[in-house]
């Protein structure tokens, strides 16, 4: 990963102090509530349903020992003993003291980790592909480009306020683990028939009240102008995104209002003005790329006898092995997923044993590196095949070993109900119901990839929007119900999911994806995933599926 | 009397506002005014031929390219925060400073408030008058706190890259 230098760590460090001096002005009650929001919520301090949340950044998604190490302290000392990994592959502690974030954002300064820009109005933590460095479908080391924009946006003079938040992602495969399209801005990394290396821009895409998938409106920006182009973007939006409606002050509203041509051609005559002054000279960018330390990889043969032997012998580790180990660059290597998505689990939560062990696989078996996914899971990216036996058995031994990675049970959820103030039901039980319903893992296996994502209230923090089942909780006259919609994917296939029908109360809804699976598995051609079939049957069997008592 | 604090060769102090500035019912007084955009453009050229001082308040929703050919003439552009959360005065700052080069003193005044101090002065701002009551220690200090910067800005702060090189 990234090695920070003298200059990142002073940059942390004093982040850490000016928020220090800021709590000690609150807690004298030298400023006032509303006086010291804007500080607190730069630094990712929010005020819940009941206590503090603090909002770690996890830059890309990127992650060594130590920094996992301190986040299982962080949750023994200063929280209930668990953290929560979020779609934006950070990391949040729900029961947090004010008087204490001081100290926690100190003992994050010392591992290079903070909490800047995980809230407000600014370019908030950009995300990444968990299997950047591992997968062979990769043009380019995307996390190298996150990084760069990690810099950029930090504390970014002209862009800290803008109409609303603004999300990046960034790409470099085939096969999308970002949800780039779901972004503010999603950039793919690409070379062109010359062989030259730049980026697919992509702008516009969010989820919230009013979903849009971003349109390309760059095909093809070589990858030395990346910095002045997004400044020609971002500097459009900061003058011309509406202010008025909070509804309405993303820039995906400001891209389909204008139309993306329009918007298109408002940023290219904004970037000519703007020029290459802006960018950052190449020498950086090398210099950045070369401070991802290099992954020492051994040389192996592509097949293990111990892997194959294990498969073999044991049927739970041949599970684990089609679910949750996916195919490394590297031959003799695997890239191995933990699922936080454990049968009756808050999706997302990891105990703060739970991370000491990942943090002691990673060292001992995983080359220091592991990743959080937007799904919400853990990855040890490089993990030698001989070593994914041993890895197995100490990741049951703590509960990890759920082998549903991509399965019906490995669902995106808010925190809804249970903890946020913003929500109208809850998500984590439901969440839990259906993981219940689908409880045998024959019949996951079965039914293959299904992507169920929950959101507790419109503002769709749970993606129920790109879900291939989303579920979206209301509020209908005090009472939680739940709208069921069908086909939307985040992947490189995106489609936004379009509403099944009328809500459903709580205890209907498990029910009601049972009855969605059954026409599936009924109506399914092939190798069709769930996806698929929706795609080519369409809406009706599976509304008659769910309301057929209603008529 | 609210405080004015100038920032001058890298120094924050109080200043005395020489300006006085006039809303639009008003009469235009002797001396250094400020004027709205909308005013500016009516009346702001006899102002100027007459060699004093003028400045013009610009707000969040007008362009500061209206003003280019003026710049040369005017002393100071009065950039209004109406809410501190409204980041366009930033940009026009920023465009100010970089695109027009503007030399003349860049005022923040409305919503002006210490925890944006930083921003403001990487921004191109130089005059500021704190809603908050903030002293020029204070700003200076808020200003300051960072040793490090990442991005090329209209302060001409050295960023990180070039720290580095």
């Amino acid at each position: 990963m990234y090695r920070y230098d003298t200059i990142d760590k002073e940059f942390l460090e004093d982040r850490a102090n000016q928020f220090r001096g800021e709590v000690v002005r609150r807690l004298a009650g030298d400023i006032t509530e509303d006086q010291f929001k804007p500080t607190r919520l730069m630094n990712g301090l929010y005020l819940q349903l009941h206590a503090y949340m603090l909002r770690v950044a996890v830059p890309y998604g990127s992650l060594n020992p130590a920094q996992v190490r301190a986040f299982a302290h962080i949750a023994r000392t200063w929280d209930k003993g668990y953290g929560h990994f979020t779609t934006r592959q950070n990391i949040q502690f729900n029961w947090i003291r004010l008087g204490d974030a001081p100290d926690i954002l100190d003992h994050l300064a010392s591992v290079d980790l903070h909490a800047i820009q995980t809230s407000g109005n600014c370019i908030r933590n950009v995300t990444s592909d968990p299997y950047a460095g591992a997968t062979a479908q990769e043009i380019d080391d995307p996390r190298v480009w996150s990084e760069v924009l990690r810099q950029w946006s930090t504390l970014h003079p002209e862009f800290s306020y803008l109409p609303r938040k603004f999300k990046i992602a960034v790409t470099a495969a085939e096969t999308d683990r970002t949800a780039a399209r779901a972004h503010d801005i999603g950039l793919k990394v690409l070379r062109n028939a010359d062989g030259a290396l730049g980026f697919e821009v992509m702008v516009g895409g969010g989820q919230g009240r009013t979903p849009y998938l971003a349109p390309t409106i760059k095909p093809f920006l070589p990858a030395s102008r990346l910095i002045s182009y997004l400044e020609a973007i971002l500097r459009v939006y900061n003058r011309h995104g509406r202010r008025d409606n909070i509804y309405k002050a993303r820039i995906k509203i400001l891209v389909a209002s204008l139309g993306p041509e329009e918007f298109a051609r408002q940023v290219e005559e904004e970037w000519d003005k703007i020029g290459e002054g802006r960018d950052w000279p190449d020498t950086e960018l090398a210099r950045i790329r070369g401070s991802f330390v290099r992954t020492p990889f051994e040389t192996l043969a592509p097949r293990s006898d111990i892997f194959d032997a294990e498969q073999a012998a044991d049927r739970s580790f041949a599970r684990f092995v089609r679910n949750n180990v996916k195919a490394h660059k590297q031959p003799g290597y695997a890239i191995v997923e933990i699922s936080l998505k454990a049968p009756g689990a808050t999706p997302g939560d990891a105990s703060a044993d739970q991370m000491d062990a990942v943090a002691d696989l990673a060292e001992r078996y995983g080359l220091n590196d592991i990743r959080v996914t937007h799904e919400q899971n853990l990855v040890l990216p490089h993990v030698k095949l001989d070593d994914v036996p041993a890895v197995h058995r100490a990741l049951q031994a703590v509960g990890l070993a759920t082998s549903n990675i991509s399965l019906i049970s490995d669902i995106i959820a808010c925190p809804g109900l249970d903890y946020c103030a913003l929500a109208n039901a809850r998500a984590i039980p439901i969440a839990q119901a259906i993981q219940q319903q689908f409880a045998d893992p024959d019949r996951a296996e079965d039914i293959g990839e299904l992507k169920i994502k929950i959101s507790g209230c419109i503002n769709a923090c749970g993606h129920h929007h790109v879900g291939h089942i989303g579920v979206l909780g209301v509020d209908k006259k005090g009472e939680e119900f739940y709208q069921l919609s069908l086909g939307g994917s985040g992947a490189e296939d995106a489609s936004l999911a379009a509403i099944l029908g009328p809500a459903l109360p709580a205890d209907k809804v498990a029910g009601a994806v049972d009855k969605l699976v059954e026409t599936y598995l009924a109506i399914r051609q092939g190798e069709e995933r769930f996806l698929d079939t929706f795609r080519r049957a369409g809406m009706a069997p599976f509304k008659e599926a769910v309301y057929a008592d209603a008529h | 009397m609210p405080t004015l604090i100038r920032l001058d060769d890298g120094r924050f102090s109080a200043a005395e506002d020489i300006f006085t500035d006039v809303a639009d019912e008003d009469e235009i007084p002797a001396g250094p005014v400020i004027l709205s955009l909308a005013r500016f453009q009516a009346e702001g050229d006899a102002l100027v031929t007459s060699n004093r001082p003028v400045g013009v308040r610009i707000q969040t929703d007008e362009a500061v390219e209206d003003l280019a050919y003026d710049l040369p003439r005017l002393a100071l552009v009065a950039v209004v925060f109406p809410k501190f959360r409204d980041g366009r005065t930033f940009t026009t700052a920023t465009l100010l400073r970089e695109r027009f080069g503007f030399a003349g003193e860049v005022r923040a005044v409305g919503d002006v408030l210490l925890q944006q101090a930083m921003f403001m002065v990487r921004t191109g701002f130089d005059s500021f008058v704190p809603a908050d009551g903030a002293t020029p220690e204070q700003w200076a200090r808020a200003a300051g706190l960072f040793r490090h910067v990442y991005q090329r800005a209209a302060d001409h702060r050295p960023p990180a890259f070039e720290e580095r090189g």
